[in-house]
């Protein structure tokens, strides 16, 4: 039987990539996949997944749940489960081309759904907050079954694979978005399995990771005590968390939020003016436990926009790109230059500095 | 000559050709991201044109790599003889364990450039950069020589990132700035150069200069300062005292 995350330890290096238009053009997934295939060598085929945004236009004010079923009674049980919480507007079965290379596949689900008014006021909490609360409800309670996508007019698409070959089979060329993650798995701690691809996403933010945080456990011990529960046992499902804890529940910037994870040593706060050395030593001090450690690089997708950063020491590379108005990220120049091969501006960020991008004003999507 | 045309070909097919290869000269255009080209090779001058991908060089053990565009990381890893020349910039762990030849890089270099560089007789690596270093420069250097001129630097005191010769116990780094350049270890000597460190890098200069079409003039127009460490045992007391 397949060994799932925390069940085994293989003894990473991934590859991740990301395009963004601030002008909210729409593109289909085929240049996120060039790019993220000259990166081939970075993975080794056991997980790849791209995170695609606006590319629900016509259902973009309804959640998009995607799920993996192991079995039919999963399936029964987690529908039941939509079905009291929920109106569901739409529920089909993601589009599929079939691909020698990709094998073991899941049931795969996709329904478009809105909270039930009378369950969101019974819970006496918000949109959002209800919808987290039903996708790790559904995780942690339903066997087999597994929402691995759950935001607005934005999805998920992720397999056992190499990147390229899970981005046809999920017929990316199919969707058009103004922003696309991407990533490509080089699994080393734990096996690679399906749910364990990434991105991985709570509502519209999805993250993308190449490292391995050795912060985790003081992390996930944290984040726990919020509702979430860390069922992959693994690093970036709990960046996601950390990210939505910060972002969503305790109203934090981006920019905050950078500087909590990727938080300056005390010897660079000791060198800042009284009023920075203030702020930063309050982060550190209240977010003692969120404080990510090891090497990281991350994409975080979100509606409108996205964030790059690397760990503090800066122990994974990360370049970005601009041209016009669209904005690349790689951990290698070549995955840009094979897009855009004539870029405005190139350049490396430093460790712990987040690139945030954001459309631009008055774009509407 | 023979020319590579590289575009999609995998990084094994490429060095398999340049390897099997009689010719001595090699040109490879629409290089993008192909891994450990010029690795472990010798008596061959290899041009660019494109992106190469990680460890270009490493190993390399003579001959000439001409990069028209940026490397990637890990540029020049235990790099043994030869000559490498980046007309761009070059990403992280350049030079990463460098133990013989030079590495020029035109504009900038990323991260940990030098890190664990070392040097034995004969054998004295080099490096130079013409623009900005990133953190953790000459991290646990040991030998060798770094070079970093921060031509295009007009924000910062020094053309460096934070933590600078962490570990550092051998070699030299020149820094071309007009201020002392602070935050060393206690263990890391900041002096300004002599004029005879400055003649011991002389040819460096002017080969640079000269590579890259740079007025030598320009690169003297700001003072020099040498780091180096104090080789005395200086990290003795570094975890915990020692009995002496």
């Amino acid at each position: 039987m397949l060994q799932k995350e925390g069940e085994i330890r293989i003894p990473s290096g991934c590859a991740i990539s990301g395009i963004f238009s601030r002008d909210g053009q729409m593109f289909n997934g085929e240049d996120i996949i060039r790019s993220i295939a000259v990166m081939h060598d970075r993975s080794n085929g056991l997980g790849g997944g791209f995170a695609g945004y606006g590319i629900y236009p016509r259902t973009k004010d309804l959640y998009a749940l995607h799920v993996f079923y192991d079995s039919p009674s999963a399936k029964e049980d987690c529908e039941k489960f939509i079905a009291q919480n929920f109106e569901m507007e739409v529920a089909e079965k993601i589009p599929t081309r079939r691909d020698p290379k990709i094998t073991d596949e899941p049931a795969i689900w996709r329904y478009f759904v809105f909270p039930l008014a009378k369950k969101m006021n019974d819970m006496q909490v918000d949109e959002r907050e209800f919808v987290a609360r039903c996708v790790v409800m559904v995780n942690t309670t339903i066997k087999g079954a597994y929402v691995f996508s759950s935001g607005k007019n934005m999805g998920v698409f992720k397999a056992v694979g190499f990147p390229e070959d899970v981005g046809r089979y999920y017929c990316l060329d199919q969707y058009e978005g103004y922003s696309w993650t991407a990533h490509g798995r080089y699994p080393t701690n734990t096996p690679g399995w399906w749910g364990g691809a990434h991105p991985f996403a709570m509502l519209d933010y999805s993250i993308v990771h190449n490292g391995e945080i050795s912060s985790y456990d003081a992390n996930r011990r944290f984040i726990e005590m919020y509702g979430y529960k860390c069922t992959l046992l693994t690093d970036t499902e709990v960046i996601t968390y950390i990210i939505d804890y910060l972002n969503r529940k305790k109203g934090l910037t981006l920019q905050e939020t950078a500087e909590v994870i990727a938080a300056p040593f005390w010897s660079e706060i000791e060198k800042m003016s009284p009023e920075e050395k203030r702020k930063y030593t309050y982060f550190r001090n209240a977010f003692s436990s969120l404080l990510i450690t090891g090497p990281f690089s991350i994409l975080l997708g979100f509606t409108g926009g996205m964030m790059a950063l690397n760990d503090r020491l800066k122990l994974r590379s990360m370049v970005v790109g601009e041209k016009d108005d669209r904005v690349y990220f790689a951990s290698e120049e070549c995955a840009i230059r094979i897009v855009e091969p004539n870029l405005d501006k190139l350049w490396s960020p430093k460790g712990g500095e987040p690139v945030i991008v954001t459309l631009n004003d008055g774009v509407k999507i | 000559m023979m020319k590579i045309t590289a575009r999609m070909m995998h990084f094994r097919t490429l060095n398999e050709k340049i390897r099997e290869s009689d010719e001595t000269n090699i040109e490879i255009h629409e290089c993008y991201g192909q891994r450990y080209i010029g690795s472990g090779l010798s008596g061959k001058n290899i041009t660019i044109y494109g992106i190469p991908g990680n460890a270009l060089a490493s190993y390399f053990d003579g001959g000439t790599i001409t990069v028209h565009g940026n490397a990637q990381d890990a540029t020049c890893d235990t790099m043994n003889e030869g000559r490498v020349v980046i007309h761009g910039s070059c990403g992280d762990a350049a030079g990463y364990g460098m133990r013989g030849g030079q590495l020029l890089i035109r504009d900038n270099v990323g991260y940990r450039a030098g890190i664990h560089m070392k040097a034995y007789k004969e054998q004295q690596p080099l490096i130079m950069v013409g623009g900005m270093a990133g953190s953790f420069l000459a991290e646990y250097q040991a030998g060798g020589t770094i070079i970093v001129l921060g031509l295009n630097n007009h924000e910062k005191p020094a053309p460096i990132g934070a933590l600078c010769c962490a570990g550092m116990h051998g070699g030299r780094l020149f820094l071309r700035c007009n201020e002392k350049p602070t935050d060393f270890d206690d263990h890391i000597f900041v002096n300004k150069a002599t004029e005879g460190d400055m003649q011991s890098i002389e040819a460096y200069l002017r080969d640079f200069c000269d590579t890259f079409d740079i007025s030598y003039e320009e690169v003297l127009s700001k003072d020099f300062y040498v780091i180096t460490p104090n080789t005395s045992n200086p990290y003795k007391a570094l975890y915990t005292k020692n009995c002496v």
